[in-house]
Order: C-alpha cells, then structure tokens, then sequence
C-alpha cells in the first residue's frame, strides 16, 4: 500500500512537471516518472523474498521484473542524458531552455491568414 | 530458418557497429551499411517465401521457456510487413547517398550508423513475441529517431524535436506502466500467453489495459487527439530521413495494436477506435488542406491515413483486419516514395514551399511522374495500390453497418479520400503547373547538386515497387486474408509459440 501510494505520488508529481515551460522541469518530471514506472513493474513482482539464485530453498522473489526494471532504468538514464544535451543546445541558440510554440499555435495566436501561398 | 529471423535483426546492428568503427567519412562506412541493410530485406523477403509456405516459426533465445525468455516469432502478419519495411529503407539509403553534400542531406557520418541501429529496431519490433522486447525495439526506434531529427542542431529541429522527444517519451513511461500492468494482471509479458489470460480478466480490468495500450500505441501511431508532435516534427529533418519516419514509424505503432488488441480480443474498444478513426481521417486531411510546403502537407497526410489503418482494426472483423494489414503494406512504400520526390523537388527549387515553386513538370517530367503515381494512389484512385487498399477498408466497413459508429468511420473514409485529392492537386498546381518563379530558377542557392542519378535511381526504384504492389494485389490480399486469419483465431498463434 505505501508503495502504491508512493507511485501515485510520484506520477502526479511527475506529470505536474511535465506540463511546464521548462525543459529542465520536464527532464525533473521525467526522472519521477521513470522511478513510477520501475517502481510499479517491482510490485507486479509480488511480495518481496530473498535473492533469487537459483538452488536456494528459500522463498526468493520474483527475478523477471526486476530484470524488467534494470533495463527500464538504463534506458531513461540514457533517455535523461539525452534531454539534458538538448536543453542545452536549446539555451545555445535562444538563451532559455523553453519548449516553444509549434509552427500552427504560432500562426494562430498571431492572427496571420493561414493561406499565405498565393 | 532461425538464422534468418535472426540475421534481420542482427545484420543492421552488426553493421551500425562495423560502420562506426570505420573513419567517418570514408566510403566504406557507406558500403558497411548498405550491407547491412541489403542483408536484412534479403532475410526478410526469404523469410516471407519460407513463412508463406510452411507456417509460423518461432525461436526461443537462449532456449529460455516462454513464459521466461525472450520469443522471437515469424509469423504470417509479421513477415509480410517486414520485407516491405526494410526494403523502403535499402532504397532511402540509396537517395541519401546521392543527396549527401547538399544542403538538404542528413550529416553522413552519423545517419548510416543510426539508420542501421532503426532498422534492428524495426525488425525486432515485427518479430517479437513478448511486450517487454517491444518496449525495447520501440526505444531502439524512438532513440536513434530522436538523434536523426537533431542531429544537426538546427533551430527548428531542436524546437520541435523537444515536442517530439517529450511526446514519445511519455508514451514510453506509459508503456512502461501499462507492462507492469499486464504482468501484475497475467504473470507474463509473453504476447500469446497475456492474451489467453487476459482473455479470462475480470471485463473491467481487461478493458482498462487494452485502452491504457491504446493510448500507448495511439501515440506512437498518431492517432487522432495524440498526434500533435507528428507534423511539426517530420519537415523539419533532412527529407531521407523524414521518409524513413513517415514509412514505418507510426505504423510500427500501428502493427503492435493490430497485433495486441486482435490477439488479446479487445472488441468492445471497437466502436471508440471507430470514431477516433474517423477525426484521425478527416482531421488529419484538413490540417493538410491548411499547409502550404510540401513537406508539411503530406506529414499531415501520414495522420490522416492512420486513421484508415485504425478503421480497419476497429470493426475487429477478419475482412477488417485484412483490410488493415493490406493498407498497411500499400501505404509503407507510398508515403516514402511521396517523401523522396519531396526531396527531389527540394534539390531541384531550392525549396518546397508552394510559394516559390512552379513549372517543374515541363522542366523536369521524370519528377512530375513520380509524384503523380504514388500521389494517385494515395487518393485511392485505380488501379493503383491505394484504390485496392482503401475500397477494402471501406467495403469491410459497408459489410457492418448496423453501427452507428461505423457508419461515421465510412462517411469520413470517402469525405478524407476527397480531401486527399484536393491536396495532392495543391501540391500539383504549385510545384508542377504554372509559371517558374524567381526563387526556382536561381539555382545558386544550391550549393551542389549531390548525385542527381543515383535519387532518381532511388525514387523510381520506389515507385517501381508502389506499382509492383497493385500488380501483385492479387497475392498481397490472399497473403494478408492468411495474415489475419491467423490473428483472429489466436489458438493458432498460442500454440505455436507453446508454454
């Protein structure tokens, strides 16, 4: 139960950053997330036990998930550092790290006619 | 057998690997990674020959138990579709090395490698027999898509690949979320052994994850609320390699739901995937209406087609599914071949604004009768491949209409069909027809032109192969009647992927 509310916890927070301006917010959001995610694949494992080797009599825990969640984490690592390269890229060429506007909320919000072809 | 299986899979990132090792810019690394491509289509396509004829093959790795290890399996859906993806990729990679050195290129001494390590992806994203390893196929994709898009560090690219990056990778952590999900629910994250027992979940909980995996695969896929990162993204990249994201992408995303929610027998989602379908259609077609680049119109075409795909899954009847599957092969080679010429007209205008082209199609016919073929079929006019595709999809929708949801997703089918044409005929009017205008004669914006023959070359081996499909029509529906066939009566697949 504390694990779950931890992941719910976690995941609202982890959203609640992503929705900002910000990519480093973001990259914070996704670092929560990521941990939601490896934490929710650990209680699809079942109960906790001792390692699993294998030959041991004892109740071991589940060893999929855990191989599951190992590869998670490499990956977002991995994703993290990505993100990272390209806030910085973003503060090189306009002084900030916001994601901007796409083309068409552009157009929209500066009330241009969208049919500029002719 | 299983060599083959593995060799698509394994050849590309061998190469990736090989190529990296080379000096950058040195032919070699070109040769290495032609290689590696050429070795996985030749793979796939012997795959298909051996799969059509003897039936599903399945590899163990390891000798792990299903249940356990990781499964590969060959089977009918997935070997159709994947000689037809890599394949696509072969002939992109010839145009990219013709194009190399031009302003509009991909920086040669990274797009090889990373095309390799997106085409193991992609493979390993067909094959696959469990959701974990498809997790991974989808990062090996998304990753190497993400340096793709911004490698070269320019503006535009690095604004809207922050949209694309932050979309794909929350779908990631949803993907994520929703494995543990199915493992907590099932024991397993084996495709054939989650669908059986998702089979046997309470309606509630089997429902809540074949819609958490709709969003999931939606996002990939860019379906209709879900696709807002696709058409700023795309134009932005050099056009071989937006060609590659437009033919296999998204449809990447497309295949996992055809093959998870028809295995695991989600029919009750079938009238939302109906009606999202439908706003996908005629949402995507309108965005395309409003552009006026090139580029950006036919990514806004690549939602819009989507939106078929998803119809063809939603009515969850075997002549749906087969409609599906068929529209799938047909729209993989169009939409590259639609993108090449793109490019072709890039190199030749200096641009692909609307605004600043004009008359190329008696300057250059080659190039107008390379768009006009697969811009045709994408309209879904005979005889083309895209008639064939889209009068399956629409007639499997014609055999059900006692919904109201399908009768929406029919209407919108003819309604997007009718709005393609009418930008495909934009994209004529301004590129092909009318007066030469001053940007498109001063060729000096160019700095050079790049191998003109060998994109040609590509181009038209591509459209070869767009034309190769509705002459073959014939043999490509009976393959994908068999395709689903198989993924309507999941016995079939279960058992041969065993426990």
């Amino acid at each position: 139960m504390a694990l779950l509310l931890t992941v719910g916890g976690l995941t609202s927070t982890g959203l609640y950053l992503i929705t900002a301006r910000s990519l480093s917010r973001i990259i914070l959001g996704f670092s929560l997330l990521g941990h939601a995610a490896v934490l929710s694949l650990l209680i699809a494992g079942g109960p906790p036990g001792t390692a699993p080797i294998a030959g041991k009599a004892s109740e071991t825990s589940n060893p999929v998930p855990q191989a599951l969640a190992l590869t998670a984490i490499v990956i977002s690592f991995g994703l993290t550092l990505f993100l990272l390269a390209l806030a910085g890229r973003q503060q090189l060429l306009s002084g900030d790290d916001l994601v901007e506007d796409d083309l068409e909320d552009g157009r929209i919000a500066s009330g241009q006619n969208i049919e500029t072809d002719q | 057998m299983s060599a083959l299986v593995a060799a698509t899979i394994l050849a590309p990132l061998f190469c990736a690997a090989a190529g990296l090792a080379v000096r950058a810019n040195s032919p070699l690394r070109d040769g290495i990674t032609v290689v590696g491509l050429v070795a996985a289509a030749a793979s796939a396509v012997a795959l298909l020959v051996k799969v059509a004829d003897t039936g599903t093959h399945v590899v163990r790795v390891g000798n792990w138990s299903p249940e356990l290890g990781i499964v590969l399996v060959a089977d009918l859906f997935a070997t159709l579709v994947l000689p037809v993806a890599l394949t696509i990729i072969v002939v992109v990679e010839i145009f990219a090395i013709g194009q190399r050195r031009t302003a509009w290129g991909a920086n040669p001494e990274l797009a090889g490698p990373l095309l390799c390590v997106l085409t193991s992806g992609v493979s390993l994203a067909f094959l696959t027999g469990d959701l974990f390893t498809l997790f991974v196929a989808f990062e090996m994709i998304l990753v190497s898509s993400y340096v793709l898009l911004t490698h070269q560090g320019q503006r535009d690219q690095i604004r809207s690949g922050m949209t694309y990056v932050v979309m794909n990778l929350l779908a990631s952590t949803l993907f994520l979320i929703g494995l543990a999900l199915v493992y907590a629910a099932t024991g397993t994250v084996n495709i054939a052994l989650a669908s059986q027992r998702i089979a046997e979940l309470p309606d509630g909980v089997r429902l809540g994850i074949g819609a958490w995996f709709l969003v999931v695969f939606g996002t990939k896929a860019a379906i209709f609320p879900l696709f807002s990162w696709l058409p700023d993204s795309y134009p932005t990249a050099p056009t071989t390699i937006t060609a590659v994201f437009a033919g296999l992408l998204t449809k990447v995303g497309i295949y996992a739901m055809i093959r998870f929610h028809n295995l695991a027998g989600m029919d009750e989602l079938g009238p939302i995937m109906l009606v999202l379908a439908a706003f996908t259609m005629v949402v995507g077609a309108l965005g395309a209406l409003a552009q006026s680049d090139v580029k950006r119109i036919l990514s806004f075409h690549i939602v819009s087609q989507i939106g078929y795909m998803l119809m063809g899954l939603g009515l969850f009847t075997e002549v749906g599914t087969t409609a599906a599957i068929l529209f799938l092969v047909h729209h993989m080679p169009v939409k590259t071949v639609l993108f090449l010429v793109g490019g072709l007209i890039e190199n030749e205008q200096g641009t692909s604004a609307l605004a600043s082209t004009g008359g190329l199609a008696s300057r250059r016919p080659l190039i107008a009768a390379f768009f006009a073929i697969p811009a045709l079929s994408l309209a879904g006019m005979p005889p083309f491949s895209g008639f064939v595709a889209k009068f399956s999809v629409i007639g499997a929708g014609m055999a059900e209409t006692s919904s109201v949801a399908v009768i929406i997703a029919v209407v919108a089918a003819l309604a997007a069909g009718a709005l393609t044409l009418l930008s495909m005929t934009k994209i004529w009017l301004g590129v092909f027809w009318g007066e030469q205008s001053a940007v498109s004669t001063g060729q000096g914006s160019v700095e050079t032109v790049g191998n003109r023959r060998a994109m040609v070359f590509a181009t038209g081996m591509a459209v070869v192969g767009t034309l190769a499909i509705s002459f073959f029509a014939g043999t490509v529906f009976e393959l994908s009647q068999r395709a689903a066939a198989d993924l309507h009566n999941p016995a079939t697949y279960i058992e041969a992927v065993g426990s």
